[in-house]
């Protein structure tokens, strides 16, 4: 960002209809992943959405009952069953581990590479602990109460294909996003970001946006958590 | 606010003491280019064979890997068109044709071409290749993902033409694959053929998306200094738009074949109703075909668009050139993309009149498909504009332009016949269908698509085709191909059924039978001319006339790279400077009949330039 000042950019709508006509970059001072990973978000965002309307369509045209979520979803703590226990617990995990992201983006952008590496591992098992939790309500389901993608003793069949496909997608991108945080922690504190380091694949330089960029993806799989969770879980 | 303005009448007296002070002049400069915002691309440069042509991070190389791909998945596309037409021209001919492997090539041709070769060919060919070029970047902004991208659409390929190798054949279920039957047995390929057809796409989905974000993210933010968007040349406006539609509209087909798969493995019921078979109820229950319709068509009918619009942006920029004239309303087509492109996301159940969804359903979007006709007529009238009166040279790709704007016009009319429900509906399921849909995306883009590689063969290769058999293959080509699908609007009128193997001895085959054989005969000769454009291709590659710099003395920023066929990294030394769009031809005033975007003002002082 050679000759570009950002605080000298006008503000507002004027300074948007200033960036879209200008050369260059449309978004001033974007890094390119960054801005690849927010297009990238938006259409991701279309996959689940896709996913959760379908999800609506088919639950409200099935003929046979739905499942009653809060007992479906509900743990026995000494002999009382408690509704959506589990889910609250992984829930909270989650959102807390966006909370430890964010930490980390902060101490990134300070250079502070010791915190930032720590809060990044932090996200890491925070998001494994997620996946772990997932795996045991999967197991429950299935094993426990028989729940399979193609039929369930509770009623509509497509509780299970939705419930299994909508969740396990949503895993798989949490499981993603652990790997890659991981891959992070220890990138951070091997210093590469400080150092510049090239990357084994790509051969292009580190740098500490790719925290951010990574974050990006982390809050985005929290926030999706949230819709799951509303319209899984609450309806 | 206040401060705001401040802020910016400050910046303006900058920009006024920092450019006089360049030119030395009391007055402003007229070549003022804002100073560069980026600092210059990190590129990985290929040293061995390998990482030179195969796992090239190379943009170009990338495109061109894209481009033969995709023309080889279309010459089995053609192949199996030809065994279509034996099989309706003259049925029973061939004892291999069996009403199983009639749909199987159905299917295939259709997904095919539809997918693997025009999207590809259009994004992943074109788009490589023309976007760091024409807006003056190196490279894409992620050479290593681009890289993947081309290698995960290679996948899907091989994928998709290995379900013609395993037990029971490719799907036949038709190119939208709609369920029940698609995954029901008795259709073919209803094994491993749908399960195939479902990875493959997938796996395109997988790829393109990496590839589209390069596209969209080069385009916004790695423009060369003076190149503002509405600067660029209408055919990365073109790719631009078909890229955003393609991000957004693809994953509905990504959801529906994961769904659909899920349906096959498992045995979900996603879209599977309750079947009864010979008296037996299938294990599926309660589901949504409809619901599958839906998802398909969301990404269906903006995947039309991520056809045309970069056929649209192309053939404006060959037009302008060829006819020495700067397009015609240049904003306005740039509005008309985006606004095509925005409406395509509001008329997908126009291919659903008659799934027997509500009647008011099919109102809503008749009304928004007689919307989108509107910028699209706009842009007719434009094209034609920019040829009035122009200097025009009727070279083989200005035959291939008017070729596409004569069938675009016509499958355009058509169209709006299907967008109305009430004549949809005795129309729907005809061959009308067919000649409306190949004449609009089938003929018109694949005109664009040879103009374009006429255009564009000297840089890529330093040479020029031959023009001699350039015109040869367009004659054959238009002329068969009107043969081939005028006369099938009249099969449609006289109920002529879609997707019929054979139509036996039903009243229709009276006149039905002769127009049948003529179209298989059209079809064949116009498949034969596709290969007088293969061998001019290889022919001109080794034996072209050398085309020199710029052999059509075009504006936009690819013909003025140092190295003629550019190299890896495009610029040399230093990054081009926009001063203007790609359309000043035949300004008065210049000396020459075209300015390119390089050329500052002050060398062109005389020149009554349009401001841009």
């Amino acid at each position: 960002m050679s000759d570009l000042n950002l605080d000298k950019l006008p503000g507002g709508f004027k300074g948007m209809s200033e960036d879209i006509g200008s050369d260059q970059t449309t978004f001033k001072g974007v890094n390119w992943g960054k801005a690849m990973m927010w297009i990238f978000l938006l259409s991701d965002t279309f996959v689940f959405s896709c996913f959760l309307v379908a999800y609506m369509k088919v639950r409200a045209s099935v003929v046979e009952p739905w499942p009653y979520p809060s007992e479906v979803f509900a743990l026995e703590m000494m002999g009382v069953p408690v509704p959506l226990l589990l889910i609250a617990i992984m829930t909270f995990v989650l959102i807390t581990s966006s909370g430890t992201m964010a930490l980390a983006v902060k101490y990134g952008y300070e250079k502070n590479r010791k915190m930032c590496g720590w809060f990044v591992l932090l996200t890491a098992i925070g998001g494994l602990t997620f996946v772990g939790m997932q795996a045991f309500e999967w197991s429950k389901l299935i094993f426990h109460d028989g729940v399979r993608p193609w039929a369930n003793p509770f009623g509509a069949e497509q509780f299970g294909a939705f419930f299994f496909m909508i969740t396990g997608f949503h895993g798989t991108h949490v499981s993603i996003g652990v790997i890659f945080l991981f891959i992070f922690a220890r990138k951070v504190f091997r210093g590469d970001f400080d150092t510049g380091r090239r990357g084994y694949f790509t051969t292009m330089k580190s740098d500490y946006v790719a925290i951010e960029i990574l974050g990006l993806y982390w809050h985005f799989v929290d926030l999706v958590w949230v819709f799951i969770f509303a319209f899984f879980y609450l309806w | 606010m206040s401060d705001e303005l401040n802020i910016n009448k400050k910046r303006k007296n900058q920009i006024k003491t920092k450019s006089s002070a360049a030119s030395g002049r009391g007055e402003t400069d007229i070549d003022y280019v804002r100073p560069a915002e980026l600092p210059e691309q990190d590129l990985y440069h290929g040293h061995s064979f390998i990482t030179k042509w195969i796992f090239c991070q190379d943009a170009k190389v990338i495109g061109v890997q894209y481009t033969l791909t995709a023309v080889f998945t279309g010459v089995v596309g053609l192949i199996l068109s030809w065994m279509m037409r034996m099989q309706l021209g003259f049925p029973d001919l061939f004892p291999f044709l069996t009403a199983e492997t009639y749909y199987q090539m159905v299917t295939m041709h259709g997904m095919i071409m539809v997918v693997y070769l025009l999207t590809a060919l259009f994004l992943g060919g074109f788009g490589n290749y023309l976007i760091p070029l024409m807006v003056g970047a190196r490279d894409m902004v992620f050479p290593y993902v681009n890289m993947i991208s081309f290698w995960m659409f290679f996948v899907a390929v091989v994928v998709l033409m290995a379900s013609f190798f395993v037990p029971g054949g490719p799907t036949g279920s038709g190119w939208t694959l709609y369920p029940p039957q698609a995954i029901l047995e008795g259709t073919p390929g209803s094994g491993y053929g749908i399960l195939l057809m479902l990875i493959s796409l997938s796996l395109f989905v997988i790829g393109f998306t990496m590839g589209g974000l390069n596209y969209v993210i080069t385009i916004l933010q790695a423009r060369t200094r003076g190149m503002s968007l509405m600067r660029m040349p209408l055919t990365i406006w073109g790719i631009f738009t078909a890229t955003v539609l393609a991000l957004l509209a693809f994953p509905a087909l990504l959801v529906s074949s994961i769904m659909m798969t899920l349906d096959k493995v498992l045995e979900t019921s996603f879209f599977m109703p309750t079947i009864i078979k010979a008296g037996e109820a299938l294990s599926y229950d309660g589901g949504s075909p409809i619901l599958f319709q839906h998802l398909f068509w969301f990404f269906g009918h903006p995947e039309v668009y991520i056809v045309a619009l970069p056929a649209f942006g192309i053939v404006s920029d060959l037009i302008s050139v060829h006819s020495r004239k700067n397009i015609f309303g240049y904003r306005m087509m740039v509005w008309a993309i985006v606004g095509i492109g925005a409406l395509s996301f509001f008329v997908w159940a126009h291919h659903m009149y008659v799934s027997g969804m509500s009647p008011w359903f099919g109102f809503f979007f008749a009304t928004t498909t007689l919307i989108i006709a509107v910028p699209t007529a706009l842009k007719v009238y434009n094209w034609i504009l920019t040829l009035w009166r122009g200097n025009i040279r009727i070279n083989t790709v200005m035959l291939f332009c008017l070729g596409f704007i004569v069938t675009f016009v016509n499958g355009g009319i058509t169209g709006i016949f299907l967008g109305n429900v009430a004549v949809d509906v005795p129309l729907s399921d005809t061959y009308f269908v067919i000649a409306h849909f190949h004449m609009v995306m089938g003929i018109a883009p694949l005109m664009v698509i040879f103009g374009a590689i006429y255009h564009w063969f000297p840089l890529v290769t330093g040479r020029l085709m031959d023009e001699k058999l350039g015109k040869w293959h367009f004659w054959v080509t238009f002329l068969g191909a009107y043969s081939i699908y005028f006369p099938m609007h009249y099969l449609g009128f006289i109920g002529v059924p879609r997707r019929y193997f054979e139509m036996y001895d039903s009243p229709y085959m009276t006149s039905a039978v002769g127009m049948n054989e003529f179209i298989s005969v059209a079809a064949f000769i116009v498949g034969a001319a596709q290969f007088i454009f293969f061998y001019n291709l290889v022919k001109s590659l080794r034996l072209g006339k050398p085309a020199g710099k710029n052999p059509w003395k075009a504006n936009s920023l690819e013909w003025l790279t140092p190295d003629v066929p550019p190299t890896h990294g495009n610029w040399g030394e230093k990054l081009p400077v926009v001063h203007r769009w790609a359309y000043d031809y035949g300004v008065p005033g210049a000396k020459e009949d075209y300015i390119p975007q390089t050329t500052a003002p002050s060398e062109v002082k005389d020149a009554e330039v349009e401001k841009t």
